[in-house]
């Protein structure tokens, strides 16, 4: 029997950790992930869980640990934070290029300079072109239970890749929420048990892992990584359905909301969502066809999706926590990939990007409608007076 | 033809053990050895010193260089007591074929 706790968005994702009972966790605290590991380290010292918990100096040294592990054969976790993250780089690369199904919770916090502690998605969408699969999360429930299909994402035969799961810090990471657990034994029977084709540990069949790979063979592992990751999106979608047959809610690349009909519409992810969805509320009570966008998947990311069910809209409008320093019009990373996406795909809506909420700053349910007035207003005239504006920055 | 990228293992893994030997890293070297056979006393310093085990010997001679795994570092030809090894530009060699082993005791050992 499922339970329902009051729990916030890191403790919730430890208690996935206990239910998952990973053979490995290697992690180094850093704020705000810090309370995952913790309360994980709790339930080492306690004997709830069978993991080794290595503790490391640094998350460079984490995210090699996990790799080592991962290589052994063994199901391995691990979670970080923005500068943890960034620290993590060339590990995150190697990871997904050795093609090890290693599951990390980011909660999602800007990085420095100057130092902010609270949240925006600058730190994982830097790690966007890493190889790993990302996850973003709208509140502590998706947050479990993305993890719970992450585990059975990575391992995947025809994956084998490492994913991210991300909630929003401080706002998912450290606020109380209703979260629904489910049984033990009902989490450890969908995720099975994970029986790695090779391993270093295997002596009768032994292997090397992680060769000089120069310019006789570089060039292939790398297309086969693509490979990967043009399997992942069936793979996700029937790791969902199976998790909605045993579970109840159902997760898709993304989740809309009053898009059927709407003549404009935000693309938002993680946490806001949850506020934007309270915006088109009050604009559909006021007559005007609001509607919502929400990719849960980023990587890889459901470009021809995402443009065909924003074909109808007439003003889009992309709700950007990261800034790409430098890309077209210094856009955000969402933005530059839709836009992308409908040229591609045959989508010649008006869209535009909002940046909000860099190193935390609030978002509020006003300024949401207040941008959604302004896709209005482009819908009408059909003319963007500004391609990227930044709600709630002090001018 | 080497493997595409459907046939390979993936990840850079490697599932034989010890094959590195059916690595031609000899198509990486610029600089060939070339031997003073006359000159050369068998003293095996190249032996002793060569990182990659490419000095060939037989009953206690040097009889010749593995070319297949030489990558032309030069240490051979640096550390030889009797300068009788030549490092001689590849693209210098690209007609003379790769010698015949010397058998048995070579040089200054007659």
């Amino acid at each position: 029997m499922s339970e329902f706790k009051a729990l916030d968005g890191n403790a919730a994702i430890a208690e996935g950790m206990r239910q998952i009972n990973p053979d490995v966790v290697a992690a180094y605290p850093i704020t705000p992930q810090t309370s995952i590991v913790q309360t994980f380290s709790e339930f080492v010292a306690n004997g709830v869980v069978d993991t080794e918990f290595v503790t490391v100096e640094s998350e460079h040294s984490a995210m090699s640990a996990c790799v080592g592990a991962a290589a052994a054969g063994a199901r391995v976790m691990t979670a970080s934070s923005s500068a943890g993250l960034a620290l993590m780089w060339e590990i995150l690369y190697v990871a997904a290029s050795t093609r090890l199904p290693i599951v990390m919770t980011i909660v999602n916090r800007a990085l420095s300079a100057p130092i902010n502690i609270h949240c925006d998605h600058s730190d994982s969408m830097g790690a966007r072109d890493a190889g790993w699969i990302q996850l973003y999360s709208e509140d502590a429930q998706e947050s479990y239970e993305n993890l719970i299909q992450a585990v059975r994402i990575a391992e995947h035969p025809d994956l084998l890749l490492p994913v991210m799961v991300l909630h929003d810090g401080f706002i998912t990471s450290h606020g109380l929420e209703r979260v629904e657990v489910f049984d033990d034994a009902d989490v450890r029977a969908f995720i099975g048990e994970y029986k790695p084709k090779q391993s270093l540990l295997d002596l009768d069949a032994p292997v090397t892992y992680g060769p000089l790979d120069l310019t006789d063979y570089y060039f292939e592992h790398k297309r086969q990584q693509v490979e990967a990751m043009r399997h992942a999106p069936a793979v996700i979608e029937e790791v969902a359905e199976e998790f909605a047959k045993k579970f109840g809610r159902k997760y898709g690349l993304f989740e809309t909301y009053r898009l059927d009909d709407a003549d404009i519409a935000m693309v938002v992810m993680s946490s806001t969502a949850g506020t934007t969805k309270a915006a088109v509320d009050t604009l559909r009570a006021d007559g005007i066809k609001a509607g919502l966008l929400k990719p849960r998947v980023f990587r890889p990311f459901p470009a021809k999706e995402i443009a065909d069910a924003l074909h109808h809209v007439k003003a889009i409008g992309v709700m950007d926590r990261a800034i790409s320093f430098g890309a077209m019009e210094n856009a955000g990373p969402l933005f530059l990939e839709i836009a992308a996406a409908m040229k591609i795909y045959g989508n010649d809506s008006l869209i535009k990007d909002f940046v909000f909420g860099l190193g935390g700053r609030d978002i509020l349910p006003s300024e949401i409608e207040t941008a959604y007035r302004t896709l209005l207003q482009i819908a009408e005239t059909g003319g963007i007076e500004e391609l990227v504006t930044y709600l709630g920055v002090r001018e | 033809m080497a493997k595409g990228w459907k046939d390979l293992p993936i990840g850079g893994m490697i599932l034989e053990a010890g094959n590195s030997e059916t690595y031609n890293t000899g198509a990486w070297r610029a600089f060939r050895p070339v031997r003073d056979v006359d000159e050369c006393t068998n003293c095996l310093i190249c032996w002793v010193n060569c990182p990659d085990s490419s000095i060939k010997t037989n009953d206690g001679s040097m009889v010749g260089f593995d070319l297949f795994h030489c990558k032309g570092c030069g240490i051979c030809a640096n550390v030889c007591p009797r300068e009788c090894i030549e490092m001689v530009e590849e693209a210098q060699m690209a007609d003379v074929p790769e010698p015949p082993e010397e058998p048995g005791r070579a040089g200054g050992a007659k």
